[in-house]
């Protein structure tokens, strides 16, 4: 043993060690703790009395109860039906009321945009985004530009059954795909995106934008109108507003022409209750483009 | 363990008398072998190589998936590679060049705390890289090796079991030698458990990677990894025997107590979490045996037990020779010891079910498990009170040694972290701290502040005497990475405790209306300057960590840096 044992002066010296050692190491024999052993006496007599009152133990085909008869499942049940009774004062006649008298009823109206708000946090922000300001391919909700119509029986619908979604009541519109069907060349759609950037104002090469003006017009005014201004019936977006769902530059214009675009907002009505759908469509009216 | 020996230590005539059964014993099995090299264990250990080879080749011509092509190819070159250590082996023992002769066997244990060095450096960067990925998405780069998902587990496993575990087993082979005045005889056992391990951590580490995981926490590794590891596992617990049998010393040390406790309870929990069916025998998709909420409390049974044997009880057997080693004080307590002992073992068991509150898991078993983790407490706190109370009397080594500031604060964060246990698993606390940063923070407090931190005592005592120096390259840097890691921890954790708090109240938050009033990615928004900061302390650790490695490696070389004497040379290299 190489270690040097200085017997300092202190206390702890005069408790008698074990009489091993093990590579110069050796035990004391303090007694344990006071503290120590009665806080752990504490803890096994708050343990057994906590068995005492709720369930515990296994038993063959049951377990001990335990006084209080506490069930986490019964629990939660319980919390959800007093949920839903206090909101029931609310959530009953939102279920009667037509969405234009909703509107008419400003406590009504609180709780229902509060609800909106809610379920749009849970169900519409990955696309949308938290503002709803929306991103690329996902449109914005905030401003008042409408592909399928902004006012509330508008928006309630497109909540309702979607957007290209397996609803059968959908709404749907259809982009070709002028490229890849063969419709028009590669030349002549970037002669109709030069002439589609003009509709906004933006800068265009004008020998193109003459010869795009034409295609435009026997290709595309069908949905967008003659002035490009859209049509809602189809979900055809305005294109003078410079209001862009996939980007304003040329070269994104020359993809959706040549490949199309078919984004897809699903059917809510499938998947939350009509209340709640109809919360929704009231918060996104009042977002700021409810017409 | 014979209690009544425990109990009784005044009974030395016992004592003697097995002490001296067990010499006579030895000196016989010893007679005629000195220095002799028998040819009966390199044979065996030959033909299992050769045997493990054309298994392996076996596994990759047969393979019906890239994995476990890859990983029998693996096994078929790690199994040469062995082949042609073992030939090196046998020539130079029979030409002597290997000293056969040493008191005790530390080849291995040298190999433990440079691999221990190496796989900490990695999980901990690798640690880095995910905590950066959460405050920063794009570094996912868009490639499925390099996503969250596959980086996490491997961030876990390399700590745990790569760096964790070869302190462990390299601890555990020195401590169990020292204190038992035996030498590891088994050296091709030891050195299988050493190398077996190391192919163990390579097949998780690849498998995660190229996306291969039976997704259950902590034991991701499919069902052909699992029973490498068990076998490795069985090697390693009759080479452990093998040397507490041939101890000179009547009584079993407590570190020795705690290291067999982690050795057979690891090895129980690995193969019942682990119980799975592969559907096929050359493809590396396994089906668990358990499902649903059977297969959850199992799962969960396991991963707090692996907290519970791993990184608790493995540990303190750590910490229960080298903190009275190097504060040169007798143990505080040997009553204590046998008390929180098998208190820990009996009520850590129990525990696992504080992982499941509120879930489908009957209401019984999380009372249970709730119960049993508050009971917890005092029994986790024995160890923390024989620790720092050894320290009596020798408080002013603290100021003067860093390497015993280190091993003292690891049990203050031991004390922490098992405090914080049993009040998270309380239920209504663990209604707020459930699925929050909260428990990101707790794990880290013990893994950084209790595990590593121990493991950094342990290998910055370990090396001057492994390699037999005089002490070690630099004090001053051992003190530079003490603090600069402290530093990172106390950010680390105080980080995550806020962002958990934070998101535990933003998720229950509702309105006046009853409506809730934060949608989740406005919490995940909340979360991000917590994760810049967890990601800033998480870099210090590293940091740290490296320093270490540095002055290890400069140890290791014999180098000695010229430090003023305020910090003095004693690191003594006691009786190696």
């Amino acid at each position: 043993m190489a270690t040097d044992k200085q017997q300092e002066s202190h206390l702890v010296d005069e408790v008698e060690t074990t009489g091993h050692e093990w590579d110069g190491i050796q035990e004391y024999n303090n007694p344990l703790p006071r503290w120590w052993l009665y806080t752990f006496y504490v803890c096994i007599i708050w343990s057994v009395g906590y068995w005492l009152l709720m369930p515990t133990w296994p038993l063959v085909s049951d377990f001990t109860r335990g006084y209080l008869g506490y069930s986490q499942r019964a629990s939660v049940a319980r919390d959800i039906e007093e949920a839903r009774a206090a909101q029931s004062v609310y959530t009953d006649k939102i279920e009667k009321l037509s969405l234009a008298d909703i509107r008419k009823d400003s406590e009504l109206m609180e709780f229902a945009v509060a609800g909106g708000r809610s379920a749009f946090g849970v169900n519409c922000i990955q696309c949308h985004g938290s503002g709803a300001s929306g991103g690329i391919a996902y449109p914005n909700l905030n401003d008042d530009d409408w592909l399928w119509g902004g006012d509330i029986e508008a928006i309630h619908q497109t909540i309702k059954f979607g957007v290209r979604s397996d609803h059968e009541d959908t709404r749907f519109g259809d982009m070709p795909a002028f490229l890849k069907d063969e419709i028009l060349t590669a030349s002549e759609i970037s002669d109709v995106a030069e002439f589609t950037l003009t509709l906004s104002g933006q800068k265009a090469d004008a020998a193109s934008v003459a010869r795009g003006a034409p295609i435009f017009a026997e290709q595309c005014a069908a949905c967008h109108g003659p002035a490009g201004k859209g049509l809602r019936e189809f979900g055809a977006p305005n294109l003078t507003d410079n209001i862009w769902l996939f980007g304003r530059d040329k070269s994104v214009i020359v993809q959706t022409v040549s490949n199309g675009r078919a984004g897809v907002m699903p059917a809510w009505s499938t998947r939350l209750d009509p209340v709640t759908v109809k919360q929704l469509a009231l918060y996104i009216h009042v977002l700021g483009g409810g017409e | 363990m014979s209690f009544r020996y425990l109990l009784k230590p005044s009974d030395r005539v016992a004592c003697a008398w097995i002490a001296a059964s067990k010499d006579s014993e030895r000196e016989l099995s010893m007679s005629g072998k000195a220095n002799e090299a028998g040819m009966g264990a390199p044979i065996v250990v030959g033909a299992c190589l050769a045997f493990g080879a054309i298994l392996g080749l076996g596994m990759a011509s047969k393979a019906v998936d890239s994995g476990i092509y890859f990983h029998g190819l693996l096994f078929f070159v790690a199994c040469l590679a062995g082949g042609v250590a073992l030939i090196g082996k046998v020539s130079r023992d029979r030409s002597g060049a290997n000293d056969r002769n040493t008191r005790y066997n530390d080849g291995v244990i040298r190999a433990g705390v440079i691999a221990s060095t190496f796989w900490g450096i990695i999980g901990f960067l690798v640690g880095l890289t995910i905590a950066l990925q959460l405050a920063f998405p794009e570094l996912n780069f868009d490639t499925p090796w390099t996503n969250f998902g596959r980086l996490r587990p491997l961030h876990t496993s390399a700590v745990i079991f790569a760096f964790g575990g070869n302190v462990l087993i390299a601890t555990s082979f020195f401590v169990v030698q020292r204190t038992c005045q035996a030498k590891m005889e088994a050296e091709y056992g030891a050195w299988f458990v050493f190398w077996g391990y190391q192919l163990f951590i390579v097949f998780a580490a690849t498998g995660y990677v190229l996306g291969i995981t039976q997704s259950k926490e902590y034991a991701e590794p499919e069902w052909y990894v699992d029973i490498w590891l068990t076998i490795v596992w069985v090697a390693y617990l009759l080479v452990f025997l093998d040397t507490l049998r041939r101890r000179k010393e009547p009584h079993i040390y407590v570190a020795n107590w705690f290291y067999l406790a982690f050795i057979v309870t690891v090895a129980m929990l690995h193969i019942v979490n682990n119980l799975a069916v592969p559907v096929s025998m050359f493809g590396s998709k396994s089906y668990t045996l358990l499902s649903g909420v059977q297969d959850a409390l199992t799962q969960w049974w396991y991963g707090h037990n692996a907290v519970g044997f791993f990184l608790t009880a493995g540990f303190l057997g750590i910490m229960y020779y080298f903190v009275p080693k190097r504060a040169e004080r007798p143990v505080y307590s040997y009553r204590l010891s046998i008390i929180h002992f098998w208190s820990l073992i009996f009520l850590y068991i129990w525990a696992g079910p504080h992982h499941l509150h509120y879930t489908a898991l009957p209401d019984w078993a999380q009372t249970l498990g709730m119960t049993f983790s508050i009971m917890l407490w005092m029994p986790s706190w024995g160890g923390m009170i024989n620790g720092l109370m050894t320290l009596s009397g020798a408080w002013d080594k603290l100021r003067t040694d860093p390497v015993l500031r280190m091993l003292v604060v690891s049990i203050a964060f031991y004390g922490m972290s098992t405090f914080e246990g049993p009040l998270m698993a309380i239920k209504a606390v663990n209604a707020l701290s459930h699925y929050t940063d909260w428990t990101i923070g707790h794990v880290h407090s013990g893994a950084l502040g209790w595990v590593a931190f121990v493991s950094f005592g342990a290998l910055y005592h370990l090396t001057p005497v492994l390699w037999k120096r005089d002490r070690l390259y630099s004090l001053a840097l051992v003190n530079v990475h003490f603090w600069i890691a402290t530093i990172g921890i106390v950010l680390y954790i105080t980080a995550m405790w806020v962002s958990g708090i934070l998101q535990g109240l933003m998720w229950r938050a509702y309105d006046n209306l009853g409506f809730l009033e934060y949608s989740f990615v406005e919490t995940v928004e909340a979360m991000h300057p917590f994760y810049v900061i967890r990601a800033l302390g998480g870099g210090m650790f590293v940091i740290g960590a490296l320093i270490m490695a540095y002055n290890l490696i400069r140890t290791i070389r014999g180098d000695v840096r010229d430090e003023p004497s305020q910090v003095p040379a004693a690191v003594p290299a006691a009786s190696s």
